[in-house]
Formats: C-alpha cells, sequence, structure tokens
C-alpha cells in the first residue's frame, strides 16, 4: 500500500516538474514585464503598468525592425539550411562512399563544437570580402552550425525512408517529379518540418556569432535582449524576452505533432 | 526552375559528390576555411612575416586559462549529470502515467523553444538574491533580507549557469529518453516480469541497459553544448572566473588589437578539445547503430 502511494507521489512529482518548467518561465516573465515596482519582499508586483511594453512599442526601441531582421534571418537560414541538406542526406542514408566517416565527423564538429574559433577566422575573411557588418554575412555565418544540424536531422529521416516505395510508384509509371511530390516529400515532410523549425532556432538564438560578424551594427532580437538586460530595467527586459520566446513557442506549438513522429 | 530543382534532387543519377555539394560548401567552404583563417592567425607574427608558437605557449602559461577550464569542465559535467539523472527520471515516470501523457510530452518541449538567453533571463529572476525564490522565502520566514539568499548567480561555482542549463536540457534528455523508450518496447519488459521480476530489476537489468548506449550519446551532446557556451555564463556568470568562450570573446572584442591572436588561439584550444568529445560521440554512436549513423534525436 505504501509503495503504491510512493509510486503516484513520484508520478505528480514529474508532472509537477514538467508543468514547471514549461509554464514558470513564461509565467515569471509575464508578471515581470507588467511590474511597475516590485519591491523586496513582495510576491508579485506592487504596481502595474505597461510602462515596459510602452517602451519596447515606441519607435525609439527598434525592436520592429530588429524583429523583422531576426525573422529575414532565420527564414532564410532555415529555408538553405534544408534545401542544402535534403540531397546530401540522402546521400549519408543510403551511399556508402569513400571518406563517409570523415565526413561525418566534420558535419558533428560545426554542431557540437564551440562556433567560435571558426566564426574568428570567418570575421578575417569577411572583413577583406567586404561581408562584415551585413545581414547577408551574419546570414552565413548562422549557415555554419545550422546547415549541418538539418543534415544530419535530415539522415536520420531518410535512413527510416523506405526507398523500395519509390521503386512502386516508378514500376507503376510515375514520373521522377511525381515520385518526389507524390511519395518522397509526403513521408519525410514531418522530418522537413522539424529540421527547417532548428535550422530557424539555431538562428533565432545565435547571438555570438552574429556578435562578431555583424560587428555589433546588425541589431537582431538577441542582441537587444541583451542590451535591454544589461540596462538593468526588468520590465523591458521581460517584455523583450517575452517577444524574443513568441514565435519560437508558437512554431513549436506547430510542429509539436510532427516532433513525436521522429 | 522549381521544377528542376525537384527533379535533381529526387534523380537517383546525379553524383554522390555533386548532391553532398552544398553542404560541402559550408562545412568546407566557410566553417573550414574559417578555422584555417583563424589557424593561420594564430601562428603568425604581428607583422605576418613569421610563424610563431607565442600565442598558444601563451595561452598554457595563463593562470586564467586554467581557473576557466576547470571552471568550464565542471559546470559542463555537472549540467550533464543532473540533466542525465533528472531527464531519464523523468522519461521514466512520465511513461508509467496513465492519462495526459500528450500533455506531459507537449509541455516538455516548451523548454527547448526558449533560447538560452530567454531561459538565463528566467533563471535570474528566479534565483537572484532578491529573485522570486528568495522572495518566497522571506514570505514563508526563512530569510529576512536578500543578503541572507545564497549568492547562486554570478557565483564562483557557476550554480546559476548550471541550474539554467539543467532548466533547459533536462527536457532535451528526457524527450531522447522517452523517444528511446518507444523504439525499445515494452516487451522484453514483460517477459522479464513473467520470469518473475520486479519492477526494480526491470529497470536495473532490463530497460536501463537497453537505453544506456543512447543516453550516454545525448549526455555527451549536452557535454559539449555546455562546454561551448556562450549566452548562458555570459549574462549569470562573474567576470572571473569565467567559461572559456567568455573569455575568449572578452579579449577577440577587446580595443587592444594585440589580444586577438591570443583569443584566437585560446578559441582553437577550446575547439581541438571539444573535438576529442565529438569523436567519442561518433565511436560511440558507431557502436550503438553499428551502421555510423550518429543518433541525433
Amino acid at each position: 500500500m505504501r509503495a503504491v502511494r510512493a509510486h503516484s507521489l513520484a508520478r505528480l512529482l514529474a508532472a509537477t516538474t514538467v508543468a514547471a518548467l514549461a509554464i514558470v518561465p513564461i509565467a515569471l516573465l509575464a508578471i515581470a514585464s507588467v511590474g511597475r515596482h516590485w519591491y523586496w519582499p513582495s510576491l508579485v508586483p506592487t504596481e502595474w503598468s505597461l510602462r515596459g511594453w510602452d517602451y519596447l512599442l515606441s519607435d525609439g526601441a527598434g525592436v520592429g525592425a530588429a524583429l523583422g531582421r531576426s525573422l529575414g534571418i532565420a527564414a532564410a537560414v532555415a529555408l538553405i539550411a534544408v534545401a542544402a541538406a535534403l540531397p546530401a542526406a540522402r546521400v549519408l542514408a543510403f551511399e556508402e562512399f569513400r571518406g563517409k566517416r570523415l565526413l561525418l565527423f566534420a558535419l558533428l564538429l560545426p554542431v557540437l563544437t564551440p562556433p567560435l574559433a571558426a566564426a574568428m577566422g570567418v570575421h578575417a575573411v569577411f572583413l577583406r570580402a567586404g561581408l562584415a557588418d551585413s545581414v547577408v554575412g551574419v546570414t552565413l555565418v548562422h549557415l555554419i552550425p545550422a546547415v549541418p544540424y538539418a543534415t544530419l536531422m535530415l539522415t536520420g529521416s531518410f535512413a527510416n525512408f523506405d526507398r523500395t516505395l519509390e521503386d512502386q510508384a516508378r514500376t507503376l509509371g510515375a514520373t521522377p517529379w511525381a515520385v518526389w511530390t507524390r511519395v518522397t516529400l509526403p513521408i519525410l515532410l514531418p522530418g522537413i518540418i522539424v529540421a527547417a523549425t532548428f535550422a530557424f532556432l539555431i538562428s533565432w538564438s545565435q547571438y555570438l556569432l552574429t556578435l562578431i560578424i555583424g560587428g555589433g551594427r546588425v541589431i537582431t532580437l538577441p542582441l537587444l535582449l541583451v542590451a535591454f538586460q544589461r540596462a538593468g530595467d526588468d520590465a523591458v527586459g521581460a517584455a523583450m524576452a517575452l517577444v524574443f520566446i513568441a514565435p519560437t513557442l508558437v512554431l513549436f506549438a506547430l510542429v509539436a505533432r510532427h516532433m513525436k513522429e521522429l | 526552375m522549381f521544377a528542376q530543382v525537384m527533379r535533381w534532387l529526387g534523380s537517383q543519377g546525379a553524383g554522390t559528390a555533386f548532391r553532398l555539394a552544398p553542404v560541402l560548401l559550408i562545412v568546407v567552404g566557410l566553417f573550414g576555411t574559417g578555422l584555417v583563417a583563424a589557424f593561420v592567425e594564430s601562428i603568425s607574427t604581428p607583422d605576418a612575416g613569421a610563424l610563431t608558437g607565442r600565442y598558444y605557449l601563451g595561452v598554457a602559461r595563463d593562470g586564467e586559462f586554467w581557473v576557466s577550464l576547470t571552471l568550464t569542465l565542471w559546470v559542463a559535467m555537472a549540467s550533464t549529470a543532473i540533466a542525465t539523472a533528472a531527464g531519464v527520471a523523468l522519461a521514466l515516470l512520465l511513461s508509467q502515467l496513465a492519462t495526459r501523457q500528450g500533455l506531459a510530452y507537449a509541455l516538455m518541449q516548451f523548454p527547448l523553444a526558449v533560447p538560452h538567453l530567454a531561459m538565463a533571463f528566467v533563471v535570474l529572476l528566479l534565483i537572484a538574491p532578491s529573485g522570486w525564490i528568495a522572495r518566497f522565502g522571506a514570505a514563508v520566514g526563512w530569510i529576512s533580507q536578500p543578503a541572507d539568499f545564497p549568492a547562486l548567480v554570478y557565483d564562483r561555482y557557476g550554480i546559476g549557469i548550471i541550474l539554467a542549463y539543467a532548466a533547459k536540457e533536462i527536457p532535451f534528455l528526457a524527450i531522447v529518453t522517452t523517444a528511446l523508450l518507444v523504439r525499445i518496447g515494452p516487451e522484453y519488459a514483460r517477459v522479464a516480469a513473467t520470469l518473475g521480476a520486479s519492477r526494480w530489476q526491470r529497470l536495473r537489468y532490463v530497460t536501463l541497459p537497453m537505453l544506456a548506449p543512447g543516453i550516454v550519446s545525448a549526455s555527451l551532446m549536452v557535454f559539449a553544448f555546455v562546454f561551448a557556451a556562450f549566452e548562458t555564463p555570459f549574462l549569470l556568470g562573474r567576470p572571473y572566473p569565467a567559461m572559456l568562450s567568455v573569455v575568449a570573446e572578452r579579449r577577440y572584442l577587446s580595443l587592444d588589437l594585440n589580444d586577438r591572436p591570443d583569443a584566437i588561439a585560446w578559441a582553437l584550444v577550446m575547439t581541438g578539445l571539444a573535438a576529442v568529445t565529438v569523436q567519442a560521440y561518433l565511436a560511440l554512436s558507431r557502436r550503438v547503430e553499428g551502421r555510423g549513423r550518429p543518433v541525433v534525436f
């Protein structure tokens, strides 16, 4: 009897942990963003106001421009990453060739090692090529972690893909185009969507690479977030953090059902 | 044009190298070039006239490097240990949940979508000396003023950094473990049950050994992520001792341009150390999959 109770207690703890990890961050940011004064030791702000949001929405804050820039760069990165990764992932999943192990190692390096050294080298090259301090340069440097990540994820999708389905379609007279649009693409779509989402998120969250290559002149949301946090105004910082998180949460909510199928 | 690209994607005939080209352009053309350019700068004298090893010697002799390396390894190991233990436990418990399992899994993906910068800010609001937990402590009478609260942010031991990573990586480990559990299926545990194995015995001798390889490779990924960490220690750490990436960035962007080759050498040493982890990860996932396919998710 006691064992049963201990067990359901553990399950309750697990459920609470999940809820806390998911809800506490958003709730806390939302409360902090509308606090005017939040003096110690009050548990909730002593005075409420929309000052943080007002400032964020004002022209001087530059949030609109940064939001647009971040969205544009991240969307471009997601699109390019998936387009580059698809053909390579198919090769990696189905073909054996010389140097395959080396290639896998080379793909894992940008994902798992600190991007700093390569970014410093790329910076030197971009300075000479006139790409430093530009949106194009920042987009290119975001591709360094995003493309290998998308490639590795899609290699996993292809590995679970039954190629004989394509053969069957071909035997029935389907053109290569029809095979791709009616067979391959629909089956791989969940994997493609998830890979694109992660590529988007990698670019969206990027602070360090944007700072180094953009030279502080390409202002994206993470740069603004750090600036507001450093300024020490919690209401503005929290509102900014919510604006920063909202698109990724919406994106994840939209693609969540595909993640289970991985 | 679009149709042609798609047809090319679907065709089997296009050469292997041709289809690898776009990815190689990024990995070799951009990442590889970056590393080589960085390396060249790190072994050249300021007038680029001769080769020198002085910047690497400088890193080796720099006391801050060893302090920073120690802190980085500690934070990476502690975060990985917490994320692994709690993440696996969470997944195992959730798999026992009778109802609302779908909701639990959906909620678990939330923290994955929260970028590190935002999570660091949340952690700050929670555990700073005047943060919400300290206020709660005051409300129930544990402490009377912010100074009574233990230093969990900007602290020597990177506690705040470790907690922020735990919040992000526990769900990651839980999601990976859940996927592994689904792949294993319940059959083996059931067989053990019919043979008289207790709940604990099934976990210890059946489920965990089957999960182990996948869990270890996910843990190594977390270790590598935290080792490379910048944003979280940048916001939650103190200037000294600081984690490796934070110091490298500070020196690279310092006004004294003479610091640059030093920062680059420092960053390349980090890359070398991390590459060893990646090699371990690959060797491990090769053993798991038997086909050289790394477990990414």
